[in-house]
């Protein structure tokens, strides 16, 4: 290491700091109308500020590890050159000349080298609440949750368990300008919590989304966790091979999530992943599932409501910077058991002669079920119960064929109760493949995925009884 | 080779922005104060069969505040660089302490650490990425691509480029002063086969992510140019490949796929905080206690592993952690033994070490710290066999090379891993491809079977760059280096290869 020689350089940092102080933040309106303008010389721009406020905690084994309150500013410009579309993004406060540099390497970035023609931007004009200020969070929701999380540890019953776990709350209020003339406002709050509690070697984990962390009856939540750990004392041996599974919600929505991730129409339409056919082409028509199993997303769908356009800072396989603005109508990817609609941006739509379907941050699946997993328990004469699933990853994209783990909480089913706790266990199964196997749908119902709980917490999913689930390896 | 610091982020007002949150602090009546600016650069490329899909430059900037208060964690963040903000964010650690008062048991303590000195500290790199023009990182990119989309054995290429610059300014209420840089690069290029009779397959280039700058793309630490040239006939090679059978064989572990078994396996199992159960609820815990240095057998007696933050061109190497303590080097397997761990400050003093090992990091000032893994090595054999001297060795087996799929159980003791190319190896010699081959074991069972190591020419420092752990997520990078290695009798399984339609 060496010595820092603008460690000396305080005159210079205080006259930077002393021009800071003078002008008042600028909104994130007035950033996005300013990028605009700055970009009028491309062929179009599209400005997406998102303001958010989080504050988390998180403990275990009975005490707090970390926790933290943050504000946060993202802004993002994609502007338009040709055929080409560039973006840069800036997370912190921005001043004149940073937004200057922003947009000038958004600029940069369009180099006009692709080979198809870009997209024109959606057009549209003003929405009323344009001109509201960002959503503030309730500063006291931080107080208010750990009181009663304390309480909670507290009152731990007997034989007492020891709890773990993290609590977030965000409100993120985004903006989206675009030089066709949108002016977008979205709000989303957003909260959760999971808890994992431990007694003797034994785990539970239970995971909730919902609007507001400090609503929750966590006490509520430990006592189910607790009745879960009490379920049973007994041990029993696995060995690999092929069993009935019981899924209950949350390891559905990580698979569903999964498979969701993957159904990009580009892709398919490319040769590649679960949904391309042989041949060419996708698998639009093709049956799943020979139960009734529709897997959709709405943005208005009651609780679990999300952004009615398309917001997205970069393009990927399944979204595209373009489509920004993009109004989001209720679809159904999977309708009674068939494949009706994969992710598509509105080029891939046009390649493939499909509607434009674009992401929707939430997921629902239903099957027509009106059982709770207790009532699936009840009338099985022998399955393993998986509450949790951990590690998902591809081993054979082609088949979205995915190996993962079961966490806190494997248990066996014999004659309608659970009679014993089972050791984790790996699988290698296909979300896909695995509709096809589908015997019984429960009632859907809001969950938190627990691998992709921190990304996605509006999911409705039911219990599902799958056969032939493989298993393929057991810890011991 | 080294260079000099952004003069952009040495203009910030860093050092009055300290000051007020530190004396803020120290007004509220906090203790172990500090503060953190944290400026990270991100440039991404995605180009599809040479041609650009995606271009973007993130730039992520902002201070954060971390203290003690009545023995509680207060940490806060905040986008402005002012010194209201900064006094703001202070104020609100305390507020956050306050608030989380009821979830905390025992007081805070951190391990006692010397006054880091006044200084500054930047990774070795040749050429800023960012001072390389979009269109030339873009044409080198689609060069690569072109190359291999005229092979016929190629059908599709997907080509991705990352270069990230950090900044990172940390002072503390003792008088730390610290200024640091660190730039890496990834690219990464994956060739799609033409299935024309055999299977779909896809083959990824090995270079991993490095501490090193643009110098990279171009031969320095990695020859991209011999691996493009190989790519086309090992992809028609996988494309013929025949399924696995299940069962008990002999691996030759090439360095390009050992180093992300050692990771989640080593790396991960070996954090203490982990080891107190502070991952409970997300990452994982690990099989390994607080207790197990000195009496954990971890693997075989050749199995020799290091800890640091110091290995050239690494990307967990850095001068002065997110705690103000200095990059050191130790020992966590020696002589198949577990003999350390890794820890930051807080878990240093609930263990009863003297000092940390300096592994506390923050993803962005967002972001509390967190204890994350330091660049993990596995050393070789001096006057070790190379690859072909180690495949020579085996007389059925399989040899696997490049990392794929990995999943471990949140006791890291349970693990699957996939390869980009497996081969049979029957009589000491390659046989031809095989697909779908899953290796899975136990970790001290997989490392007590290490039966031979390469020497330094078989030598590989890989790394991941996107590494995930803590609530909420951040990411971080940590390279491994290592050579290959044989493991007696591990269990494949066979995974993938039927389609449904």
């Amino acid at each position: 290491m060496r010595t820092a020689p603008a460690m000396r350089a305080a005159p210079a940092t205080r006259t930077a700091l002393d021009e800071q102080r003078a002008p008042a933040a600028r909104s994130p309106q007035e950033l996005a109308l300013t990028a605009l303008r700055l970009a009028a010389d491309c062929d179009d721009c599209v400005a997406i500020a998102e303001d958010s406020s989080t504050v988390h905690v998180r403990w275990a084994a009975d005490s707090l590890t970390t926790n933290g309150a943050a504000r946060s500013r993202r802004f993002t410009v994609v502007c338009v050159r040709g055929p080409s579309a560039g973006v840069a993004s800036h997370s912190g406060a921005l001043d004149d000349s940073s937004l200057e540099d922003l947009v000038a390497r958004a600029k940069q970035a369009a180099r006009g080298d692709c080979a198809e023609p870009a997209e024109s931007l959606i057009t549209g004009s003003a929405a009323e609440d344009w001109a509201l200020p960002p959503a503030e969070s309730d500063a006291g929701v931080l107080a208010r949750f750990a009181a009663k999380a304390g309480a909670a540890i507290e009152r731990a019953g007997s034989p007492r368990s020891s709890l773990s776990g993290y609590a977030e709350q965000q409100v993120s209020t985004t903006y989206l300008a675009s030089s066709s003339g949108l002016l977008l406002r979205h709000e989303q709050p957003r909260g959760l919590l999971d808890l994992v509690a431990t007694r003797a070697g034994a785990s539970a984990w239970r995971g909730v989304g919902t609007a507001c962390v400090a609503d929750l009856d966590v006490g509520s939540l430990r006592a189910q966790l607790d009745q879960q750990l009490g379920w049973t004392s007994r041990r029993a041996e696995l060995w690999p091979g092929k069993y009935e599974v019981l899924l209950a919600p949350a390891a559905v929505a990580d698979l569903m999530l999964q498979l969701y991730q993957a159904a990009g129409a580009g892709e398919a339409a490319g040769g590649q992943g679960p949904f391309s056919r042989s041949g060419g082409g996708a698998l639009l028509g093709q049956r799943l599932s020979p139960a009734a199993l529709t897997l959709r997303s709405d943005p208005a769908e009651p609780g679990l409501e999300c952004a009615p356009v398309l917001l997205t800072r970069a393009s990927t396989d399944r979204t595209s910077v373009l489509d920004n603005g993009l109004p989001l109508r209720p679809t159904s990817w999977i309708t009674d058991g068939v494949l009706t609609a994969l992710v598509q941006t509105r080029r891939t739509a046009r390649l493939t002669g499909q509607h434009p379907s674009a992401e929707i941050a939430n997921l629902v699946l239903e099957g027509g079920g009106d059982a709770a997993l207790a009532e699936l328990i009840a009338r099985t004469e022998r399955a393993l119960l998986v509450t949790s699933v951990w590690y998902l990853r591809d081993v054979d994209p082609q088949r979205l064929l995915v190996t993962g783990l079961t966490r806190d909480g494997g248990y066996l089913v014999e004659h309608g109760e659970v009679v014993a706790r089972l050791p984790d266990f790996r699988f290698n199964e296909s979300p896909v493949e695995l509709l096809g196997r589908v015997s019984e749908v429960g009632r859907s119902e809001p969950t938190l995925p627990r691998e992709w709980g921190e990304h996605v917490t509006r999911v409705a999913m039911p219990a599902l009884r799958v056969r032939d689930f493989d298993v393929s390896a057991v810890s011991r | 080779m080294r260079r000099a610091v952004d003069p952009s982020f040495l203009a910030l007002p860093l050092e009055p922005l300290a000051h007020a949150a530190l004396t803020r602090a120290g007004e509220l009546g906090a203790r172990d104060a500090s503060f953190r600016i944290l400026r990270t650069r991100t440039g991404r490329l995605r180009l599809r069969d040479g041609v650009v899909e995606a271009a973007s430059d993130s730039v992520d900037i902002g201070l954060g505040v971390r203290l003690v208060y009545d023995g509680t964690w207060g940490y806060a963040a905040a986008a402005e660089l002012t010194t209201e903000a900064a006094a703001g964010a202070a104020r609100q650690a305390v507020e956050v302490a306050i608030a989380c008062r009821p979830l905390r048991r025992a007081p805070v303590t951190l391990a006692e650490e010397a006054t880091c000195p006044r200084t500054s500290w930047v990774s070795p790199y040749d050429i800023d990425p960012f001072d390389v023009p979009e269109t030339e990182r873009a044409a080198l990119l689609a060069g690569w691509s072109h190359r291999l989309l005229n092979s016929s054995a190629v059908e599709h290429v997907l080509a991705l480029f990352t270069a990230v610059r950090e900044n990172r300014f940390y002072a503390d209420a003792a008088g730390a002063a610290v200024i640091q840089q660190r730039v890496r690069v990834h690219p990464m290029v994956t060739a799609f086969g033409r299935a024309v009779g055999g299977e779909p397959a896809s083959l990824r280039t090995a270079g991993p992510p490095t501490g090193r700058g643009w110098e990279y793309l171009g031969g320095a630490g990695w020859d991209f140019d011999a691996e493009l040239a190989e790519l086309p006939e090992q992809l028609a090679a996988k494309s013929r490949a025949r399924p696995v059978r299940p069962g008990s064989y002999d691996l030759v572990i090439d360095a390009s796929n050992l180093w992300l078994t050692i990771h989640e396996t080593v790396g991960h199992a070996t954090e203490l905080d982990r080891a107190l159960g502070h991952e409970a609820s997300y990452a994982g815990t690990t099989f390994v206690t607080p207790d197990g240095p000195g009496t954990l057998r971890f693997g075989a007696p050749l199995m020799n592993v290091t800890a640091d933050r110091t290995t050239e061109h690494g990307l967990a190497t850095i001068g002065v952690d997110d705690e103000g303590v200095a990059a050191q080097s130790w020992e966590l397997v020696r002589d198949g033994v577990l003999i350390g761990l890794q820890t930051d400050r807080r878990t240093a003093a609930l263990a009863g070490a003297s000092r940390s090992t300096g592994c506390s990091f923050a993803e962005s000032a967002e972001y509390p710290p967190l204890a994350r893994m330091p660049n993990v090595c596995l050393r070789p054999a001096a006057g070790g066999p190379d690859v072909a001297g180690l495949i020579s060795g085996v007389e059925d087996g399989i040899y696997l090379a490049g990392a794929n799929s990995w999943s471990i159980d949140p006791r890291r003791e349970h693990f699957q891993f996939t390869a980009q190319r497996c081969h049979r190896i029957r009589s000491g010699r390659l046989d031809g491809q095989l697909s779908g081959v899953a290796y899975q074991g136990e970790t001290t069972g997989f490392w007590g079977g290490l039966a031979a190591l390469g020497g330094p020419a078989t030598y590989g420092l890989f790394g991941a760059d996107l590494c995930g752990k803590g609530q909420p997520v951040q990411v971080a990078a940590a390279s491994h280096g290592c050579p290959a290695a044989v493991f007696s009798g591990v269990r494949v399984e066979r995974v993938g290869g039927e389609r449904r339609s």
